[in-house]
């Protein structure tokens, strides 16, 4: 332990286990009121400084805060993992085994997918035939309704995706299971679930909405970075600056545009 | 409730005595026995079990649920259990230095611990973080009326005075769904109230009192300046509290 963790980090460090996940905004407020609560020298921008001394003080414990964007804008967020179990055994405490089974299958049907999207249609069928134990519709629902407000999973119009929690925690994990299936942006070299991918097939890279919209910011007449053909998707728009959004309302805002003019059988 | 606080003190300040139990093997070990077991582990693998601990106990904590040594022996600490004592004090050190959090032992028969917090709570946590807030302030709303009324009050009571600021134990509440369920049960199991029979009432009677995590959580004498402030006046006023929570106060620190 290189520096010690004064009353303010500690507060912080309770905050991160009770939500699980916050936005950079909420960090950066919550790190200002953690340390005027406890008379500690505020530094606006010495946040990841601020997070450095906890995760030092954390590394023992194999916990760690780790930050990573959202799917859906590329918001940044924080969120407080769990080195030791990197995989879903992490929520075993949470759940039943047939309740796992179904998010195991969830995201083995969203990795499996080109945009990263599963229709609740398809989770229902498959709890149907959940080897632990079957779930009736109702039931099923209700757990789905679980994983979104445990923040494991997202929910739009009865389109499930994988939360931003679930990527930043799960990432040693998703990319130790599904190493053949997951695709790495080619702007920010992240793990992209939804996205777009390049129409030349000797090419197929595949970039986030938000960075196809910050690459070809401005661009009338678009191109792959990778193979120059022209980038035939509909571009979305960048939405509006992190810093002027509340986190909650940017949770429930719609994803970029264009998710069903790109969807297409799976290319192996 | 002062019988009641006196036991729970001295409860806090028992020795975790390692005494034969349903654990059987746990008996309280040698000093040589104990020197003996540090050197056929590595610091690398205590330092693990530490860990190990530390998250099984924080994992129970997330739903307020009272730890077992036995549980913990069974589940995380296994052969290592002649290390227990010095596993958990580090586990507890941890607990302070890291999370601000501290290791409290509820039932030294049985060996049960809660994680109650060190930190205060603050009331202007920024843009909703603090989930379970409203149920924090129902809550607080309860503990104050036992403490103003003694330490014990019949549960009648209590759901007059909920009433009137339209929470219905009665119904379904938008917020805490089913406000008798919350508090009974839920409240009493995370160890923030005791719901018992009142002996001799017939019709049945219960009445609440403050449960262990209340006792260690939340000071008595914040609660009253906080009353105090409500009421315009000040919290020495009311002679009784004001001894009681002086006193407690430093008890806990
Ligand atoms: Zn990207
Ligand atoms: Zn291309």
């Amino acid at each position: 332990m290189s520096r010690p963790m004064g009353d303010s980090h500690k507060r912080f460090l309770q905050t991160m286990m009770r939500n699980g996940i916050i936005s950079s905004v909420q960090a950066k407020a919550l790190y200002r009121h953690c340390c005027e609560t406890h008379g500690a020298h505020y530094l606006p921008d010495k946040l990841e400084e601020f997070i450095d001394v906890i995760n030092t003080t954390l590394q023992p414990m194999f916990m760690h805060i780790r930050k990573g964007s959202s799917e859906e804008d590329g918001a940044q967020h924080y969120a407080l993992v769990n080195m030791a179990e990197t995989d879903i055994t992490r929520m075993s405490s949470d759940y039943a085994d047939n309740e796992l089974e179904l998010f195991r299958k969830t995201m083995d049907m969203i990795l499996d997918t080109e945009n990263g999207i599963v229709s609740s249609t398809d989770l229902l069928n498959c709890a149907d035939r959940l080897q632990t134990k079957k779930m009736k519709k109702k039931e099923t629902e209700h757990v789905l309704n679980k994983f979104v407000q445990d923040k494991w999973l997202n929910e739009k119009q009865g389109e499930y995706t994988l939360s931003t929690r679930c990527i930043i925690e799960m990432e040693q994990y998703i990319r130790k299971v599904y190493q053949d299936l997951i695709r790495l942006c080619y702007v920010c070299h992240n793990i992209v679930l939804q996205g777009q991918i390049c129409e030349n097939p000797d090419c197929g890279i595949k970039m986030h909405y938000y960075c196809v919209a910050r690459y070809f910011k401005g661009r009338i007449d678009p191109h792959c970075p990778s193979c120059s053909i022209f980038w035939a998707h509909e571009i979305p728009e960048i939405q509006s600056e992190p810093q002027s959004q509340s986190s909650s309302a940017r949770e429930t805002a719609t994803p970029a545009p264009s998710t069903s003019t790109t969807r297409r059988s799976r290319r192996l | 409730m002062s019988q009641n606080k006196r036991a729970a003190s001295q409860n806090r300040r028992s020795q975790v005595v390692l005494d034969e139990d349903d654990e059987g093997s746990l008996t309280q070990p040698s000093v040589s026995q104990v020197h003996k077991a540090r050197e056929n582990f590595t610091p690398v693998q205590v330092d693990r079990k530490v860990a190990e601990v530390v998250q099984f106990i924080l994992i129970k904590d997330q739903k307020k649920v009272p730890v077992r040594r036995a549980d913990i022996v069974k589940h995380v600490i296994k052969e290592y259990r002649i290390l227990y004592q010095d596993i958990m004090k580090r586990a507890d050190r941890t607990f302070e230095q890291v999370f601000g959090l501290k290791l409290v032992e509820i039932d030294s028969k049985n060996h049960v611990y809660i994680l109650t917090n060190r930190l205060e709570q603050s009331r202007d946590e920024p843009n909703g973080m603090c989930p379970g807030n409203t149920k924090t302030g129902l809550l607080f709303v309860i503990l104050s009326v036992i403490f103003m009324k003694g330490g014990s009050v019949k549960e009648t009571l209590v759901w007059n005075t909920l009433k009137k600021l339209r929470v219905d134990a009665g119904e379904k509440h938008e917020e805490f769904g089913d406000v008798k369920k919350l508090i009974t049960d839920e409240f009493v199991r995370q160890k923030y109230l005791e719901y018992v029979r009142i002996p001799h009432t017939e019709p049945l009677e219960y009445e609440f009192r403050w449960g262990q995590r209340a006792v260690s959580e939340v000071s008595k004498l914040k609660m009253l300046q906080f009353i105090a402030e409500l009421h315009d006046q000040e919290p020495q006023s009311w002679t009784l509290q004001y001894r009681e929570a002086t006193s407690t106060e430093n008890n806990l620190r």
